[in-house]
């Protein structure tokens, strides 16, 4: 039996790709996403006006800010458990005695839930643009392909830290619990939070700037706030700064390319961790 | 050298020693009934030769140090474990995914699952976890069966199987002449009649490790008396099949060659209740 590395990736994949729509995270996830963005739509919030949004503008704002607290919750939480689970239950024993690479396994696992992860925001947003095309509304294009860009970038960095925390973690209680950790985390450091809290009590502005930067959730939400409020009035002081240091395309290139770069860091690490411990 | 040579094989949780300088060598043709108690290392002993564990010490395959989870020594290797996995997709996919990535053949799938007792086509769509314990067990079996390799693992293989499909599984690993085998059970009985070489694990280490088929080339016979507390018809007559004597209906004298020890003995542990004598002389003291 010979079969090429692309062949074994894409059946690693198929099978991947079937699994993950048979599953109950990936129903609720999909479910969620679209289904917030129609919420939004029946409840008129193209037709409101606040700060100066309004239209497609204005819905596409509201669902970023909603999207940036549930999509890497999801993602990571949902990773996470997903090898520790195959573990524990005796899936992996199982699979990983045909003979599949164990790059071939981790790798189309990553690559196929990253197209699951992204398929029902994208999903949304097209919803969103045949919406505003009914009513009549201007389709932010640029806006609407960049935040699909932020959004995949955003995904790559949880569903590597998610694939991470999978292979460092004995158990799924672990494994959950370090995601949530994570998450609420990063989720504090944003500069609603803690980094205005930093700024007020006079921390060294390049510390904050360092942690706003460092942290993907912030440059997500910086990157997307500054498509539609260059000036970002809505943002706390932390984006400020970095506006003033970046630059508006410097900064977008900064949130495009560093939550990607994490996120395929963290799977590599999560890679070489699964490969050299105890797969069972 | 052997088709298997595992030298010196450790495998420490904790600094315990599960698996503890372990040696063996296993040859083509082989078919080994790995006994132990429960923590003796059997499975463990799987786990490293799969790859799915790191150890300490070498595993060679035809000679060749192969590296940990070897891709083209896994595609030599078919492994049932000893709990079925709760898989949620369908029989179907797996099916599929055994035959594209594992190479197993969608005829002979079909074939075994039939000799099995179980219509593929009729659980096809069913979620591998939703069957009962005997049908994962047969699937998992027809799927290691329908590949072309070398060696077959099988963790316990019959232990979720109906008496019926237990004979018959029993039947397809004796035709099965091309594979070499290594199966670990609890019950030496069950697996008595198929093997030719038996492998008694304790504490990470082989204690026993007794080639019967030498014995069985050499034309040796034991001689064997039985007593029975009462007489009994059943037992009567298969001893009778085995060539045993009696003249009274409970004391049976015969003869049986020494390489059918194991599946004699597997056939008079079930009437171990009526047996008052047994004795076994192989002639060697």
């Amino acid at each position: 039996m010979t079969q090429s590395p692309r062949a074994r990736f894409g059946l690693m994949l198929r099978l991947e790709l079937q699994e993950s729509l048979r599953s109950r995270w990936f129903h609720f996830y999909a479910l969620v996403a679209v289904g917030l963005m129609v919420l939004l739509i029946f409840t008129g919030v193209s037709e409101s006006r606040v700060l100066g949004f309004t239209g497609l503008s204005r819905l596409l704002v509201t669902y970023i800010q909603i999207t940036m607290a549930v999509l890497p919750l999801f993602i990571i939480v949902a990773t996470a458990r997903s090898m520790v689970g195959d573990r524990e239950a005796g899936n992996l024993e199982y699979m990983l005695a045909f003979p599949v690479s164990l790059r071939t396994w981790f790798w189309g696992r990553f690559v196929a839930r990253l197209v699951l992860i992204l398929a029902p925001v994208l999903v949304a947003l097209a919803i969103a643009a045949v919406f505003g095309a009914i009513k009549g509304h201007e389709i932010p294009w640029r806006h609407v392909s960049l935040y699909s860009g932020l959004t995949a970038a955003l995904a790559t960095c949880f569903l590597g830290l998610g694939f991470l925390l999978s292979a460092v973690s004995r158990s799924t209680e672990v494994a959950l619990g370090a995601s949530l950790m994570i998450w609420l985390v990063l989720v504090a450091l944003l500069d609603l939070l803690l980094l205005s809290v930093l700024i007020k009590a006079q921390f060294v502005p390049e510390f904050v700037i360092g942690i706003a930067l460092a942290n993907p959730l912030q440059s997500f939400r910086t990157a997307s706030m500054i498509l539609f409020d260059p000036q970002l009035i809505l943002l706390g002081p932390a984006s400020y700064v970095i506006l003033d240091t970046f630059g508006e395309t410097g900064y977008v290139l900064w949130a495009l390319s560093y939550p990607t770069l994490l996120g395929l860091a963290f799977a590599g690490l999560g890679y070489w961790r699964f490969t050299k411990s105890d797969l069972v | 050298m052997g088709m298997i040579s595992i030298n010196g094989l450790s495998k420490r949780f904790e600094r315990r020693a599960v698996l503890d300088e372990l040696t063996l060598s296993i040859e083509a043709g082989d078919r080994i009934a790995l006994i132990g108690s429960n923590g003796a290392g059997k499975t463990t002993l799987f786990r490293c030769l799969l790859g799915h564990y790191r150890y300490q010490g070498a595993v060679e395959f035809d000679g060749a140090g192969a590296a940990r989870r070897d891709v083209g020594m896994l595609s030599r290797i078919a492994f049932v474990p000893q709990l079925p996995p709760p898989l949620r997709m369908p029989v179907g996919e797996l099916l599929s995914f055994a035959e594209k990535g594992a190479g197993a053949d969608r005829t002979r799938m079909t074939e075994i699952a039939e000799a099995m007792g179980i219509d593929l086509d009729e659980i096809r769509r069913q979620p591998f976890y939703r069957l009962s314990g005997g049908q994962k067990q047969k699937v998992l079996v027809t799927v290691a069966l329908a590949r072309d390799v070398d060696l077959m693992i099988f963790d316990e293989p019959a232990a979720n199987l109906d008496p019926a499909a237990r004979a018959v599984f029993i039947d397809l690993l004796a035709a099965r002449k091309s594979a070499s085998m290594l199966i670990a059970s609890h019950r030496l009985e069950e697996v008595a009649p198929l093997v030719n070489r038996v492998i008694e694990m304790d504490r990470g280490k082989v204690v026993l490790d007794d080639s019967v088929v030498d014995r069985l080339k050499a034309g040796v016979l034991s001689s064997c008396r039985i007593g029975l507390s009462e007489p009994h018809p059943t037992f009567a007559a298969a001893l009778t099949d085995w060539g045993f004597e009696t003249s009274n209906g409970t004391h049976f004298e015969g003869r049986i060659p020494a390489g059918d020890t194991l599946r004699f003995l597997g056939l008079i542990s079930r009437y171990a209740s009526l047996i008052d004598l047994l004795s076994l002389d192989t002639g060697k003291s």
